[in-house]
Order: C-alpha cells, then structure tokens, then sequence
C-alpha cells in the first residue's frame, strides 16, 4: 500500500504535465485551432499541407545537414583527442578539466560569445589575412550561417564524448597493448583492430547523443542567427517555437511536431539497431 | 624509437591546439568584459590596457544580476533537491515491485516518455500552465521535477537491482516501515547515484534556457541565461558591456566547475555510460 502512496504523487504530476500536453498536442494536430477560439476536424490536412511546407521543408534540411555533420566532426575530433588524453603525458587531469569545460556553459551564452567572435574579430582576421569568405560575417550569409552554428554545436559537444570516449579507453587492459606491440602492429593497425571495438559500445553513445542532441538544436539558434539570414538556419524546433507561439499557427506546428516526433523516434531506434548489431559484429 | 618520438610530438601538438581552441573564447570573454570601449577600438584581441571594472557595475544594474541569480539558483536548488528525493522514491516502489503489473507498467510509461522530444508538448503545455496559474518559479520547479522522472527512473532502477535486499528484510523483521527502511537504509546507500542525478540535474536546470522562456512570464521571474536574452537588445552597441554581463552570468558555474570538477566530471560520464 505504501509502495503505491510513493508513485501516485508522481503519476498524476507526471499525467498531467507530460502525457496530457502530449495527447493534446497530437489531439489539435488533426484540428484547425490557432490558439484560441473556435476548431474544428479537419482530419489530415495540417499533415498533407507540412509536407508540402517549403518553409518546413527547408528547417528539416537544415537541422539533417545540421546534425549530420555537427556528429561526425565532433566524433573525429574527440576520438582522436580521447586518445591523445590517455596516452602517458602529464598534467592529465588538469587537461581532463579543461576540456570538459565548454560542456558545463550555457548554450545560449556561449552563443553570444560565439556571434560576436564571428562579426567582429573572424572578419578582422580573415580581412588582414586576405582568406575572401571569412572577411565578411559567416552568419550573415545564407550558404554559410549554418556551418558557424556547426562549429559552435562542436566546441561545447566535443567537450562530453572526449570524456566519454577517455572513460572507454580507460577500460581497456594494457597488455592487450604489449601483445599487439610484440606481434608487430604499428598504432594504426591498433587503433583500428583493437582499440576501437573495444569502445564501441562508448562509440554507441556518444553517436546516439551527439546526433539526438544535435537534432534538437534551439538555443544556439536563438544566440547567433534567430533563423536567418532568411530561413537559412531555421530548425525544426525552432519552427515549432517561432510559428507555434507567435504565428498563430497552434494545430498546424502541433502536426510538425508530430512528424519531427516520429522522426525522432525511428532515428533513435535505428541507430541503435545498426550500433548494437554492430558492436556484437566486432 | 624515433616513431615513438614523433607519435608524442603530434599527441602533444594536438592537444596544445585543441587547448588553445578550447580556451580562446573564454579569453575573448574575459579581455572583453574587462575593456572600455576606447581600448576595443585599438584591437578586439590584445590584452585590455586598462581594467574597467564599471562593466561589471552597469551590467549588475542593467540585468538586475543579483535577481536573476537570486532566481537561478532557487529554481536549481529546491528542483535538485526535490529531483533526489521524489525521483529515488518513485524508483524505489517500481524497482522492489516489478513483480506486480502496475509498477511493471509504470516502469515502460516513464522510460517510453524518453522518447519524446519536448517540441511536441511544448505548445499545449504553456496554455495548460498559464491556465493553472503556474507560469511562475514554483511551476518551473514542478516542472523540472516531473521531467526528471524518464531518464532519473532508469538510473535508479538499474542502481536499486544491484543492491541486495538482505539488509531492508532485516529491518523490516526488526519492525521498520516502509519508509523508514527507504530513507533510514536505502536513501543513504543510493549515495553514489544520487550524486550523478544531483549533477546532471544541476547542470540541466542551471543552463536550460528553452523552459524558462517559455514558461517564466514576468520579467523579474527570468534566470540567468533568460535575462542574457531579455536584454541582448539593449547591449547591441555597447559589447564591453554584453561581455561583462555573459561572464557574470557564466561566473558562479565556472567557480563551481574549479572546486568540483572531478565530481561533476565523473558524475556526467556516469549518467551517459548508463545510458
């Protein structure tokens, strides 16, 4: 009895500020409310007219190249620093500290920082340099404001999978090292057959986190380009708050939602899928 | 042996860049906050010649620094500490009771929860709240503590398994309650858990933005990142004092981060590698 007076507090809270806005969330994706007023059913339109969205389409262009990339150069660099990290130098926990610092700033501050570097000092540098696209804002040009909100996404996340990468190696047992090395295997041959399988199962993580974390990216968009110039750097998530809350727009982003929700969901799954199948492969 | 050699030189190479990357930004803050607006037209990058402390003074006054702290950190603290408490308490019923199908089925109602992104209950969320009148800093925590729920229960579950329950039959053959066993025997010995959920919960809240913007209507509800939002506008010429606003603002975490690095550090790695 008692073990069910712990949990009831926690269901009903729970209920009601997660799974009711949710299945209202998904209840007026299939009506026309704006916010307030009068609705009515209007089945799947809202669905049929996202998918023909330019502007929807376009945000999930963005946050798939986004995301895409933002994972793959933060998985490079922090492999290849986890190493270095836990080969025998000194001063390795102060290091260890310092790299993980990006990771405990706000995202929106760094943001900040961030956009001022890229308007007032990048084009100094790139001006007396003579390096033509960097002379100008990057954040202010359509084809590149995305790849400034890379390198920041970057800077902070490289921070967390170092760490979780450098825990991974810590794991592994030296000898196996000592064996490799008597066998002949120079380092390469034994990052790529030893070293990485066995971290896999870290490789899993930090590639599930990064590109789910990455996916949701809102606040360094807000810090550095509030979507543009244009809709360059509108994501989904942006879209949803932006059109959401300011456009009148309720039940038509709720139906977005709902898409960027299932997507979410397969991408999870899927790569955890491949990932796992994977790490038993090796 | 001269492989050796060269290996070294590059890992040593890398990690000075990556250093310097790393720290460049935060140098930028800093010489920045602490320049006049006479130095920043001489170089954006040198050293400031002069310490101008008055950013600090006119960014206090203009954000209303000491409020919006005030703000942050009873947000963060009673959400952490409520986090610790009701999180490992709910965790504690499903985890002794999997047997039984309502906790069984609470269990994958929470951790199912995990999956959905906040953007899809974001919008019916801020009229629920607003209409329950909770679009202030006591609804913010409940907030923060309900959404703990998904990923903390899954922590504490996995942790609870691996504890043996010899010790809570013994107190409770001595006649202790169920409550008393949860926080006279179980709640001390979650110490090392409750440590990772007490980190990344202080983490999540300190530096989360998106609730509070959404939620916090009153301007004098803002926390710390929202005030560096609120104001953005009213710094645009003057960015000495932007920059002075952003490190106060980062400045209490980073101080933190000094003291308890290790902690905090093991305590993230922690709650990923469980993931």
């Amino acid at each position: 009895m008692i073990f069910y007076m712990m949990t009831i507090p926690a269901v009903i809270l729970f209920f009601t500020f997660h799974t009711l806005p949710l299945i209202k969330g998904i209840f007026y994706s299939f009506t026309d409310w704006n916010g307030y007023g009068d609705w009515k059913f209007i089945g799947f339109k809202n669905f049929i007219n996202v998918f023909q969205d330019d502007n929807i389409k376009n945000a999930y262009g963005f946050t798939f190249k986004f995301a895409i990339l933002t994972t793959i150069i933060v998985n490079v660099i922090s492999l290849a620093l986890a190493v270095a990290l836990n080969s025998s130098i000194k001063f390795k926990n102060t290091l260890r500290a310092i790299f993980f610092l990006p990771n405990i700033l706000g995202v929106l501050i760094v943001g900040y920082i961030f956009n001022y570097v890229f308007a007032h000092l990048l084009p100094q540098v790139g001006a007396s340099l003579n390096i033509d696209f960097l002379s100008s804002n990057i954040l202010g040009n359509p084809e590149l404001a995305w790849l400034g909100i890379v390198f920041v996404a970057s800077w902070q996340s490289i921070a967390f999978n170092t760490i979780i990468y450098l825990s991974g190696l810590q794991t592994i047992d030296q000898d196996i090292y000592e064996a490799s090395d008597i066998d002949g295997a120079n380092k390469w041959q034994t990052f790529i057959k030893i070293t990485f399988p066995l971290i896999a199962p870290f490789f899993t993580i930090n590639m599930v986190l990064s590109m789910k974390g990455a996916l949701m990216v809102f606040d360094q968009i807000i810090a550095m380009t509030g979507g543009g110039p244009g809709n360059a750097t509108q994501s989904i998530s942006y879209v949803i708050y932006h059109f959401g809350f300011s456009g009148g727009n309720f039940a038509y982003q709720s139906a977005n939602a709902v898409i960027y929700f299932i997507v979410i969901v397969s991408i999870s799954l899927f790569q955890m899928r491949v990932l796992a199948k994977r790490e038993v492969d090796l | 042996m001269k492989k050796i050699k060269i290996n070294k030189v590059l890992t040593v190479i890398m990690i000075i860049l990556a250093g310097i990357f790393i720290l460049f930004p935060l140098y930028i803050l800093v010489s920045t906050a602490l320049k006049s607006p006479e130095d920043m037209m001489k170089s954006t990058l040198a050293l400031p010649t002069t310490f101008r402390f008055d950013n600090f003074t006119e960014a206090i006054k203009l954000t209303n620094f000491f409020q919006a702290f005030r703000n942050s950190l009873v947000i963060t603290s009673i959400s952490v500490l409520f986090i610790i408490l009701s999180n490992s308490m709910v965790a504690y019923a499903i985890a002794r009771n999997r047997d039984k199908k309502y906790f069984n089925m609470l269990y994958y109602y929470f951790l199912s929860a995990m999956f959905v992104p906040f953007q899809i209950i974001m919008l019916p969320l801020v009229q629920q709240v607003s209409s329950l009148h909770l679009d202030n800093i006591p609804g913010i925590i409940v907030l923060y503590i309900v959404y703990g729920l998904p990923f903390n229960i899954f922590l504490y579950v996995g942790y609870l398994k691996s504890l043996p329950s010899s010790l809570e039959e013994a107190a409770t053959l001595d006649g202790a309650s169920i409550w008393q066993v949860f926080f006279q025997i179980i709640f001390p010995l979650l110490k090392p858990i409750n440590a990772t959920v007490g980190i990344l919960a202080f983490l999540g809240c300190w530096n989360d933005f998106m609730l509070p913007l959404i939620i916090l209507s009153k301007p004098e509800l803002s926390t710390l990142p929202l005030v560096q939002y609120v104001f953005q506008g009213q710094f645009s010429t003057n960015y000495n004092l932007a920059f002075a606003s952003y490190m106060l603002a980062l400045a209490p975490i980073i101080i933190v981060y000094v003291f308890a690095q290790r902690f905090i550090i093991s305590g993230v790695t922690n709650g990923a590698i469980k993931q």
